[in-house]
């Protein structure tokens, strides 16, 4: 099998695309793909600071790898969530961040919060002694890490919140919400979610005394961009193995056997006859929405408050989700 | 032979076929696996040779 720009020993196929190429076309045609989605969905602008939420796995390694080469000024945000499980799963995929800069970037800054260290509990101790956390850890880790990210970008001034999310985490997604017919969901998933401002009310009486300050610098949501929203899944991966980069192979042991990964198997299935068919899936989607020829009655925008707590955005009003997991 | 490596499983095949082979015979599904040899990532045509050591990488993840 030849690379189709060079004739060189291809090192993987893209039947979706009908392209096949050898290692060092195949960085450059993920180059050149993830800067047209940069571009085309208007995500920032090289002057811009980029806040790149790191996993250290395979997807955001590699994006933030491809954002430093690309010339970006993106800098990793790992989040400590105190993942044990008898394999050491925090430890290890902060370590493998660590080797990344260390390895690839040594100039390239990596902001680590402990949510342990800095909120009291690790993600497995909230999810056993909380009721949002009962059946799945999943949700409080998410809620979590959804305001961490927030608050670090906020309070660091960064232009957006870049994430590995790839056309199979999207196809996915869209394919879970649409069984459910989740259409608030459908309203908003997106290859950019704006930045919200602060709210008005910001300044109102849910935000005196100490929490004006808080209100003011914390306030709003920051702007969250998927530059990997043209790439499968499999081509993130291929791109970290070209490139060199070591990754933690084992997923999120509370992942395993989740109902996203299952989607995504059967869209792989889907995949395997019909070449192009989670790309088609999902891009169609965007396209179809956004010309308006399927609309979501809870397309809305959300009326957002201040938290009285910690000054987040929040539509319930009163405390965050957030500030209430930890009541 | 060609020694195949899977997350934490390993066994061995005869030299000679595909890695596609190799993948669609291990039931897994080809577009949720690379493969690698001398740690360098291979495309699915390749044919094995005795003394291969295929490692075979899934790419779903999640969380």
């Amino acid at each position: 099998m030849k690379c189709h720009k060079c004739g060189a020993t291809a090192v993987i196929q893209m039947r979706q695309h009908r392209l096949q190429l050898c290692g060092v076309h195949f960085v450059e045609w993920v180059s050149t793909t993830t800067q047209r989605a940069i571009e085309t969905y208007q995500m920032f602008a090289p002057a811009d600071r980029v806040l790149v939420a790191v996993s250290g796995g395979k997807d955001s390694l590699s994006l933030w790898d491809l954002l430093l080469n690309l010339g970006y000024q993106a800098e990793g945000l790992y989040l400590s969530l105190g993942i044990d499980e008898g394999i050491g799963y925090s430890a290890k995929s902060l370590e493998m961040c660590q080797k990344f800069v260390a390895d690839h970037h040594p100039a390239a800054q990596l902001h680590v919060v402990d949510v342990g260290a800095e909120y009291g509990q690790t993600i497995p101790v909230l999810a056993r002694t909380r009721r949002r956390g009962q059946a799945k850890p999943c949700a409080v880790c998410g809620l979590v890490k959804r305001h961490i990210m927030n608050r670090v970008a906020r309070d660091g001034g960064f232009a957006a919140i870049a994430t590995g999310h790839n056309v199979d985490d999207e196809a996915a997604v869209l394919m879970q919400n649409t069984l459910h017919w989740q259409t608030g969901y459908l309203a908003r998933q997106a290859p950019v979610l704006d930045e919200r401002p602060p709210s008005p009310a910001a300044s109102g009486p849910a935000c005196e005394g100490d929490l004006r300050e808080a209100c003011g610098t914390r306030g709003g949501l920051a702007r969250k961009v998927k530059p990997f929203v043209r790439l499968y899944e499999r081509e993130a991966a291929a791109y970290a193995l070209i490139r060199g980069l070591d990754y933690i192979y084992d997923e999120c042991p509370f992942a395993k056997g989740s109902t996203t990964n299952f989607y995504k198997e059967l869209l792989n299935q889907l995949e395997l006859t019909s070449p192009g068919a989670k790309q088609q899936f999902y891009l169609q989607f965007l396209r179809a929405r956004d010309a308006g020829r399927v609309t979501f009655a809870e397309g809305g925008d959300l009326v957002l408050q201040p938290c009285a707590r910690c000054g987040q955005p929040t539509t319930a009003g009163g405390l965050c989700a957030f500030c209430r997991l930890w009541e | 032979m060609v020694k195949v490596i899977y997350r934490d499983k390993n066994w061995e095949v005869k030299p000679g076929s595909t890695v596609r082979h190799i993948i669609e015979k291990a039931g897994l599904n080809p577009e949720s696996v690379l493969a690698v040899r001398d740690g360098q990532l291979i495309n699915e045509a390749t044919l094995t040779r005795d003394g291969d050591t295929i490692k075979l990488i899934a790419v779903v993840s999640g969380g």
